[in-house]
């Protein structure tokens, strides 16, 4: 039977145009462009210097403090410089230039293509294997995964949920991968079993990837620990507390952590990356990406260096369409609108789509008609409404109470509002402007 | 490619469903029961309904071209369905310079001095239609009987309407069961045939329009429910306790303002609260009030006033019901 979460949520349309599309190897670039920041928590410290000749999988910066990652290089070379550049953000950061020579690895990676299932390492291990490689959530919020795999003291985990939803519109990297690297996604799950400690991992996939539920169902043939559950296609389903809820009837708790429940979820594409880490000794340095839109003459899936730009992405799939007017990173839903297309892809980078310029503008906004679709579309149980209303006017104490700091700004509201109003837009202010606050404790 | 890329904040994408779409839906809705009035109704039906529209676009437009000089918004259909619904709500007969005014008073008063789309308290046709009530109780109060085209505009055949017979038999000390003679059987009413506003008669076109904007997702079910069911409930406790004061359950759901206020004007978007259980409890008070109009009140029927008064106590609604927040009362087995 097909599990959904019960509050909320929208259907924009799937638009999945490269799910038949296998997974394509893209060689690294001349010029790879490595930010020191692609995670969340504090940045990367550089670990090279200009001259520098660098292999493919060497550590080039360097973690620093607890919520952090290590960065290695994607491709071999020679440093040309260190230097800001505009990142997904849109703003100006610290990035490693490396000028592509050939692509001599590392001599301690594995390269075989054999699975190996055979899992030789402690928990200790195992979680120090993740730190060492600069192993990421690679879902997009980007969240070290050696901080979530350690269990908080006074907490315990007894599930692992593998976020194989993919919910938002347009993107099947996971999909792909799934698909094509089932057996290591599946001891990639198995490692993080182990260092967790947890005897219990469901795989959550939305129905409309009926392939990639019937091929994991295949290759675990059986074996109890691992369970496979088709969901509803539903966005945002792939949020942590949504999926929880739906798989497990749990429910996070305002302002807690899925750990509260007992629960760690991982991404399907972290798995991967934990399985080449642990198993091959294999840094973070590439990823599947889906280059993607309407408009492109060969969209597909990519398996990208980190620190490739965009504009090499797009050429791969048919070259930039001419009647192009925005380009995302990310999903439609989620994602960021890029302003320059030689930004670099960074760990947490799932997709990039290009729109035609008709579909880039904001529609005209028009007055509240008070429909309350967007409090039906909340999957927090919030009312977007009222939250840009206070925003607009300034009332971002009062905006505590009504739990604006719930929000996973998964645009639900905004997408639905029959009036195209900027109710995201106003909330991030308003959230943004509030934790401020809270933090100056100027008010409580 | 030009050579800027646009840039905005998420999400990129938005749903197709405007709100000039919504309204669109509304309308769409509302045709069988256009249909149902003119089949009955005939010349007056078409020309009630007409006026009511025109008079709704054009107060709209000159009131927001000339008086507020701000932009003109007419082509987001909210004022085709104000006047549609203002016109349901008249006797096929009305003249038409009444049915003028009354539209003045909805987009004008009801609509317009509030600032316009999204900021009326109250529903701007029953505004207009309560205002011509008031002020023109016997020409309001004169109902047309279904005669379709057989009879013109001006010359229609006038009689009570069911609630009407009902309010003055019993008032007069007669008994349900002698006075249920003197009006159509369940069947005819569930179709339309009797006397009343010339979209609330029948009941079929109106259950239509519902399932149409159900499956639309243009409203939930809350609200037409929650009015039909205190209707359904209330008359029927009354009935129970005494059949031969008080008309059956069925009588008062098929009579009168009942389905078209529960399914059309109750669950006017701007007036209605936005959450759920708030819905519900607005809609029980719709249905209890209309009860208590219609059977201790003096006019036979009280939808409208009944809307009106729910429609003051939304934004109260509004501020104090909230939604269930996620993870707000946790309980995990």
């Amino acid at each position: 039977m097909l599990k959904t979460f019960p509050k909320g949520g929208v259907h924009p349309p799937e638009n999945k145009l490269t799910a038949g599309c296998s997974i394509e190897v893209l060689p690294p670039p001349e010029t790879v462009i490595v930010p020191v920041t692609q995670h969340l928590g504090s940045p990367a410290a550089v670990a090279v210097n200009k001259g520098d000749k660098v292999l493919t999988g060497q550590l080039i910066a360097r973690a620093t403090g607890y919520i952090s990652a290590n960065i290695h290089s994607p491709a071999s070379g020679t440093v040309s410089k260190i230097d800001t550049a505009t990142d997904i953000s849109g703003y100006k950061q610290t990035c490693i230039f490396i000028d592509v020579s050939g692509d001599e690895w590392m001599s301690d990676i594995d390269r075989s293509p054999d699975v190996i299932s055979d899992i030789k390492l402690t928990p200790e291990e195992i979680i120090q294997k993740c730190l060492d490689c600069g192993i990421v959530g690679l879902g997009g919020a980007t969240f070290p995964t050696h901080v979530k795999l350690k269990i908080p003291a006074g907490k315990k985990c007894n599930l692992l949920i593998i976020n194989g939803v993919e919910c938002e519109p347009w993107l099947t990297s996971d999909h792909r991968l799934m698909l094509e690297k089932g057996e290591e996604i599946i001891t990639g799950i198995r490692i993080m079993m182990k260092a967790l400690g947890v005897t219990k991992a469901i795989i959550g996939i939305e129905n409309n990837k009926p392939d990639a539920i019937s091929h994991l169902v295949r290759l675990l043939d059986g074996s109890g620990d691992i369970k496979v559950q088709g969901l509803k296609v539903k966005y945002p389903q792939g949020g942590e507390k949504q999926l929880i809820k739906a798989l497990t009837g749990r429910e996070v708790p305002s302002g807690g952590l899925p750990i509260d429940v007992g629960v760690v979820v991982q991404n399907a594409g972290t798995a991967f990356a934990v399985y080449e880490a642990v198993q091959k000794n294999k840094p973070l340095f590439e990823r599947v990406v889906t280059v993607t839109g309407k408009s492109l003459a060969k969209p597909g899936n990519f398996l990208v260096r980190i620190g490739t730009p965009v504009a090499r992405l797009i050429e791969a799939a048919g070259g930039v369409p001419g009647d192009t007017g925005k380009v995302i990173s990310g999903g439609p839903m989620m994602g960021k609108a890029l302003a320059n297309l030689q930004t670099p892809v960074v760990k947490g980078t799932s997709g990039i789509i290009v729109f035609p310029a008709e579909e880039s503008s904001r529609p005209q906004t028009g007055p509240c008609i008070r429909c309350s679709k967007c409090i039906s579309a909340c999957p927090m149980g919030l009312e977007p409404y009222l939250l840009m209303n206070l925003a607009e006017k300034g009332f971002f104490d009062k905006m505590k109470a009504e739990k604006v700091t719930d929000c996973i700004e998964c645009g639900s509201c905004s997408y639905i509002c029959p009036a195209h109003r900027p109710l995201l837009d106003y909330i991030r202010l308003g959230k943004t402007t509030l934790l401020k606050m809270m933090r100056e404790k100027s008010i409580k | 490619m030009s050579s800027l890329l646009t840039v905005s904040q998420s999400p990129h994408i938005y749903t197709p469903d405007d709100t000039k779409k919504l309204m669109r839906g509304v309308i769409i809705a509302l045709i069988p029961a256009f249909i149902a009035s003119v089949y009955y109704f005939g010349w007056g039906a078409l020309i009630i309904t007409a006026t009511s529209v025109l008079s709704c676009i054009i107060f709209e437009y000159v009131i927001q071209k000339y008086l507020i000089r701000g932009p003109v918004t007419i082509t987001d259909n909210s004022a085709i369905v104000t006047g549609l619904l203002l016109a349901f709500n008249l006797p096929s007969n009305l003249p038409v310079p009444l049915v003028i005014l009354g539209a003045l008073v909805a987009i004008g008063i009801g609509k317009m001095s509030f600032g316009g789309l999204g900021n009326n308290p109250f529903n701007p046709a029953l505004v207009g239609r309560v205002f011509l009530l008031i002020s023109f109780p016997v020409q309001m109060t004169t109902w047309p009987v279904p005669s379709g085209f057989k009879t013109g505009y001006a010359d229609a055949i006038t009689g009570a309407t069911p609630l009407g017979i009902l309010k003055e038999g019993i008032r007069n000390g007669e008994k349900v069961s002698q006075l249920m003679n003197q009006i159509p059987d369940h069947m005819q009413m569930f179709y339309g045939h009797m006397g009343g506003s010339m979209g609330e008669v029948a009941a079929l076109a109106l259950l239509i329009g519902f399932i149409y904007m159900l499956a639309r997702k243009i409203i939930t079910w809350h609200i037409p429910v929650a009015v039909t069911g205190s209707v359904a409930l209330f008359t029927g406790i009354l009935w129970l306790i005494n059949p031969e004061k008080n008309a059956d359950p069925l009588f008062h759901l098929l009579t009168g303002g009942v389905l078209l206020g529960a399914i059309f004007m109750a669950t006017d978007y701007v007036t209605s609260p936005m959450v759920p259980k708030a819905m519900i409890i607005y809609g029980i008070g719709i249905g209890v009030i209309t009860v208590i109009i219609r059977v201790y009140g003096a006019y036979p029927e009280g939808v409208s006033f009944a809307i009106l008064i729910m429609n003051a106590f939304v934004p109260l609604m509004n501020a104090w019901i909230k939604p269930k927040r996620f993870g707000e009362e946790v309980r995990n087995g």
